[in-house]
């Protein structure tokens, strides 16, 4: 049958060739050749810095992010990759006392910092104010984007104790206050796709004694 | 991302000589702009600067009155200080208008100052541009053109100038000082510091190789009404289709510069002497000569209705 169909091979044979063929092909620049031509153009640098309260001593290559630095050297999982380019929010954490996009950083800017992930903020047992706010209020479904809403929002509340201004002020002069105009203007960096926004403005207003 | 290598220099010329003594190396400051660009391997620097380390966060007095900002002074840090909320409320609005709170913490007055455009066709490494590969053509000419410019474009790219900052800073004739790789140090207006970039929109300033930003200077408080107004897809965390940064003096004069439309922030100074007269006497004067498409002409309406609102409020 085979020969009279002229196509002694099956699909998975097909299939097995054609992987192979596209093997061959790519073999001059295979992702195990490159790795090593840049291995040996980037070496590992030291990088050493504070995260939740714990010095860490990292020896990374350059181009490792804050982010994953964070989740794949340390395993501190908590922080999420959602975007990887600035834009979603899920990797916020706080550097420094100011929050940040830990995606949009190397590891080796931030020798000597002092870092704060989700799991330095509570844990089981011992939860933030903030936290519990998201739990009491619903803050979230598929939960992915919640740690970095939580670090920001715990930011939001310093920042507007401190006096930073927001595009939302009638008067950019004045201190601002807390309010839910105010509250989603500063959190317009954290994207949530489950749309859980009014339950998150509802237990961040809670933390800040304000009004959703 | 490309491999590269790093050091963080310890002094403003240090660290130019250290770009300068390298092919392919860059400055970092913040990195919100480059470390996502390197991410989409457009920008591939083979070595990479770190100047946090040079002392140049901080804000300072200048002895005629303006102010002296440091070239790695953060957005949020800027946009904070109450010197620059008092007598320069246009730079704490545009900046505050920009990119999220995450963002503006890590971003820098220089960063800012160059941060490259926001053209889908720039980002879009299947497409050819010649901002991203000189020669390769421009695929934003004839396509979707609702983000891009309308004036001072050219035939090679109609990309914009994306920031706010920088067009609050054009109306405030602010100046950005810099040090080259020789120690020389020099003094840009802004209106000098963005090109019209013609046939190279892949030289986007007026920076030499090497050269480093240590800081942005403001002349003396010009009083007035500060305004900036955005016009942006959302309320928030978005890049404006059209801005307009300006200050209004009592007597219905004033200054005012344009965003969003042009491959730098858009100032024609002989156009304000009509401020009196109304945002249409201005627009017709800012907006001779553009070019824009079809997608996007709106813009030239919506910058002069913008503008008119800005009056209305200044009258008020």
């Amino acid at each position: 049958m085979d020969e009279l169909n002229g196509f002694p091979v099956s699909r998975r044979e097909l299939l097995g060739g054609g992987a192979a063929a596209a093997a061959a092909t790519a073999a001059p620049m295979s992702a195990e050749a490159a790795e090593g031509a840049v291995n040996a153009q980037a070496p590992t640098m030291p990088c050493s810095f504070e995260v939740n309260g714990q010095q860490r001593d990292l020896d990374l290559d350059p181009r490792t992010t804050l982010l994953d630095a964070l989740r794949e050297h340390l395993h501190l999982t908590g922080t999420k990759k959602g975007c990887d380019h600035g834009q979603c929010g899920a990797c916020t954490v706080i550097v420094n006392g100011q929050r940040i996009n830990a995606c949009l950083s190397l590891a080796v800017q931030h020798t000597g910092d002092k870092i704060t992930t989700i799991e330095g903020l509570g844990q089981p047992g011992n939860l933030h104010t903030m936290q519990a706010a998201f739990i009491k209020h619903d803050g979230y479904q598929c939960g992915y984007c919640t740690p970095g809403q939580i670090c920001s929002a715990v930011a939001v509340l310093d920042e507007i104790k401190r006096g930073v201004p927001s595009h939302v002020q009638t008067d950019i002069a004045a201190a601002a206050q807390f309010t839910n105009m105010e509250l989603r203007e500063r959190m317009s960096g954290n994207i949530c796709r489950c749309g859980a926004y009014s339950n998150i403005a509802e237990a961040v207003a809670e933390v800040a004694g304000g009004v959703a | 991302m490309k491999a590269f290598t790093y050091e963080r220099a310890k002094t403003p010329l240090d660290a130019a000589k250290a770009v300068a003594a390298k092919e392919g190396a860059k400055f970092l400051a913040g990195g919100t702009n480059l470390l996502d660009l390197m991410k989409l391997e457009i920008e591939t620097p083979v070595h990479l600067v770190d100047v946090q380390d040079l002392k140049l966060n901080q804000i300072e007095a200048t002895d005629d009155g303006g102010l002296r900002i440091g070239a790695f002074v953060t957005n949020t840090a800027l946009a904070s200080d109450e010197r620059v909320r008092r007598d320069y409320g246009v730079l704490t609005r545009a900046i505050v208008a920009g990119a999220s709170g995450q963002l503006r913490n890590k971003a820098t007055t220089a960063g800012n100052l160059l941060q490259r455009t926001r053209c889908p066709y720039f980002y879009d490494t299947n497409m050819p541009c010649n901002k991203r590969k000189p020669g390769s053509g421009c695929a934003a000419i004839g396509g979707v053109t609702r983000q891009l410019g309308v004036i001072g474009t050219s035939s090679a790219c109609v990309a914009t100038y994306p920031g706010d900052m920088a067009v609050a800073l054009r109306v405030l004739d602010a100046t950005v000082e810099t040090v080259d790789p020789q120690g020389k140090t020099r003094a840009i207006p802004i209106a000098d510091f963005h090109r019209l970039w013609g046939d190279k929109p892949h030289i986007e300033t007026t920076l030499l190789p090497g050269e480093l930003i240590t800081a942005v200077t403001l002349p003396k408080p010009i009083g007035g009404k500060h305004f900036y107004h955005k016009v942006r897809d959302r309320a928030s965390y978005a890049f404006a289709l059209v801005s307009v940064a300006a200050v209004i003096q009592q007597d219905g004069s004033g200054r005012v510069a344009f965003g969003g439309v042009a491959p730098k922030p858009w100032r024609v100074e002989a156009a304000e002497a009509s401020m009196k007269q109304g945002a249409k006497a201005v627009a017709a004067k800012v907006f001779a000569g553009a070019k824009p498409a079809k997608d996007n002409a709106f813009k030239i309406t919506l910058a002069e209705r913008t503008l008119a609102g800005i009056l209305a409020e200044a009258r008020g």
